[in-house]
């Protein structure tokens, strides 16, 4: 198991934890603060080409840190499911942002450079601090009218790769490359515009920026770890819990999960339709096991008191769909002891059992007949928990989340 | 305060940049979040008027994710993160000798003309980044360097913004 991002609030505490941030905030508003972004003609002095240092400081930023990121991902360390990626919400940002262009060029700052502005006393960064706050302020106060388009075009955790169809690796090189470009088209522009008060770049950039390529392209050529690489780094613990059946849970204390009202119960039946269209347990989603790997994403994103249980007739299917989960990171995965034919044994009556079941057949298909595609709508789909007091033995146990449910600016 | 003729000069915006880079990353490989502010504002301000008007809170589905009910607005990451930035930025200030108490402007326009439109682009700068859900730090630095495509096309959206309207300004500025 990749070792990064660490648990925090397992290893400081829920406030201890906050102390990290602390720091981390320390180190932004030190680098913000000597960078000039304190200064708000420095900042405004880019959108005249006279000084473009907002744009340099910003791209150099997102470049090395890019190049960081997927470089530990690429080596085991980070682990890129457990990554904030801000959700694309397209339409609300692309509004947004353009109505923060208008407040750049009118107030002179950002809201974080605002910030380091007003701590070394500038009137203008205080005045523009009381503005963010105000800004806030009215739109949480109006948000309400225009709910739907602040919901709108909800794409989800959506990379640029993934828009492109090609690999991280191939996005990072080009994302450095167009970067390092940028750099060499606004040196030519500060030296025109600027003229002598520009700021010569440091004998080092050059070497620099060749050595982050390089960095780079190592990206690229290593490749991310996929499922099946994310499945090794962790096989040798997962397959003892699967041996000692410390994650199949039997359908009573499934049954008991799902009306626990502190927990979030997701179902999800990796079946063919046909037999899900036939009995499933309610609730229950269908997941065609190609979809697997893809869902996990999502999956990260619920609450931290959810937990994932897969089905299928028997165990075969759930257990190669909890292994993909588990290799993607999703936390608090279970496999339905016995999958849905043990479900249908334990809460359907004698009758139906005898009458229904069917003999000699494979591993992993129904053991009982159905007539008709009856969905959730047979009992044994929806049992009262207190008609059945089966005792079980308790196998879920809730981890504490290391994902981040809320980034950025949460 | 400090003299500001003695105040040193800024570091290299490659070297700030690679910094900042860095910062940002050890952001990620630690906690598995990027940086943010306006977010710790928002937070702060809830907490206020939670203090004066708590019933209101709880009849805005917005402000109620933040404050409703017991749920205290200041028990998240992020407002310790921006406790630390305005620390951090007055750290680094102090070893700089760059605090002062000044208003930085064009030349043509006077200190309470600067007041007025930083206020007014402030508005438009905190309404905006609540609209798109994250300002230049938590979407276009934290996004842009995951990659998330919302990140990027809000990031040219600010630009676009800026630009279009920098010509109107420039006797402002300049």
């Amino acid at each position: 198991m990749t070792s990064f991002p660490l648990p925090l609030a397992e290893l400081l505490g829920h406030y201890g934890s906050y102390m990290i941030y602390l720091l981390v905030g320390l180190a932004f508003g030190a680098t913000l603060e000597t960078a000039g972004f304190g200064n708000s003609k420095k900042l405004a002095a880019q959108f005249y080409f006279k000084d473009l240092t907002v744009f340099k400081v910003m791209f150099t930023a997102i470049i090395v840190a890019c190049v960081l990121i997927f470089l530990s991902s690429a080596v085991g360390l980070l682990d890129y499911n457990l990554v904030w990626v801000p959700p694309t919400y397209l339409w609300p940002g692309i509004v947004g942002g353009l109505i923060m262009g208008a407040g750049f060029i009118v107030g002179g700052f950002c809201p974080g450079t605002s910030l380091v502005a007003m701590a070394t006393g500038k009137i203008d960064g205080v005045f523009f601090v009381l503005g963010v706050l105000t800004g806030i302020f009215l739109f949480g106060e109006s948000v309400s009218n225009f709910a739907v388009f602040f919901e709108s075009s909800y794409m989800g955790r959506f990379t640029l790769p993934e828009l492109f169809g090609v690999s991280y690796g191939a996005v990072v090189v080009a994302v450095v490359a167009m970067a390092l470009l940028m750099f060499w088209g606004a040196e030519a522009i500060e030296a025109r515009v600027g003229g002598p008060t520009a700021q010569k770049a440091p004998r080092l950039a050059v070497p620099a920026a060749g050595g982050l390529l390089v960095l780079a392209l190592a990206v690229m050529l290593i490749g991310q770890p996929d499922n099946a690489d994310r499945w090794n780094m962790i096989a040798d613990e997962q397959l003892a819990m699967l041996d000692e059946r410390a994650v199949q849970i039997e359908p009573a204390e499934l049954l008991d999960v799902i009306h626990n009202a502190q927990i979030k119960a997701v179902l999800l039946d990796v079946r063919d339709e046909r037999h899900y269209n036939q009995f499933h347990v309610h609730g229950a989603r269908r997941l065609s096991p190609e979809e697997v790997i893809n869902s996990a994403r999502e999956l990260i994103l619920e609450p931290a008191n959810t937990v994932f249980v897969t089905m299928s007739n028997d165990e075969t299917a759930a257990t190669e769909a909890w292994r993909a989960l588990k290799a993607e990171s999703v936390p608090n995965v279970y496999i339905l002891d016995g999958g849905v034919n043990n479900w249908i044994r334990t809460y359907s009556d004698e009758a139906f059992v005898d009458e229904h079941l069917i003999r000699g057949r494979d591993n992993d298909q129904p053991a009982y007949r159905f007539d008709a595609a009856i969905g959730a709508r047979h009992p044994a789909a929806e049992p009262n928990p207190e008609a059945f007091e089966i005792e079980f033995e308790p196998k879920v146990k809730l981890e504490l989340k290391r994902a981040p449910t809320s980034g950025g600016c949460g | 305060m400090s003299d500001h003729s003695r105040a040193k000069p800024y570091m290299n915006p490659y070297l700030a940049g690679t910094l900042l880079g860095i910062v940002l990353f050890l952001a990620f490989f630690i906690t598995g979040t990027g940086l943010g502010a306006s977010g710790g504002l928002n937070r702060l301000l809830v907490f206020f008027q939670n203090l004066f008007v708590p019933e209101h809170i709880d009849q805005v589905p917005y402000l109620l994710k933040m404050a409703g009910g017991n749920t205290n607005p200041l028990d998240s990451w992020i407002v310790y993160l921006t406790v630390g930035t305005i620390a951090g930025g007055f750290l680094s200030g102090l070893i700089g000798r760059r605090v002062k108490v000044e208003t930085n402007k064009g030349p043509q326009i006077s200190n309470k003309t600067r007041w007025m439109m930083a206020f007014l682009g402030g508005i438009l700068m905190g309404y905006g980044a609540r609209l798109a859900r994250g300002c230049t730090s938590g979407q276009a630095l934290s996004g842009g360097a995951v990659l998330s495509v919302g990140s990027w096309a809000f990031m040219f959206a600010v630009f676009a913004g800026a630009y279009a309207l920098a010509y109107f300004f420039r006797r402002y500025w300049n």
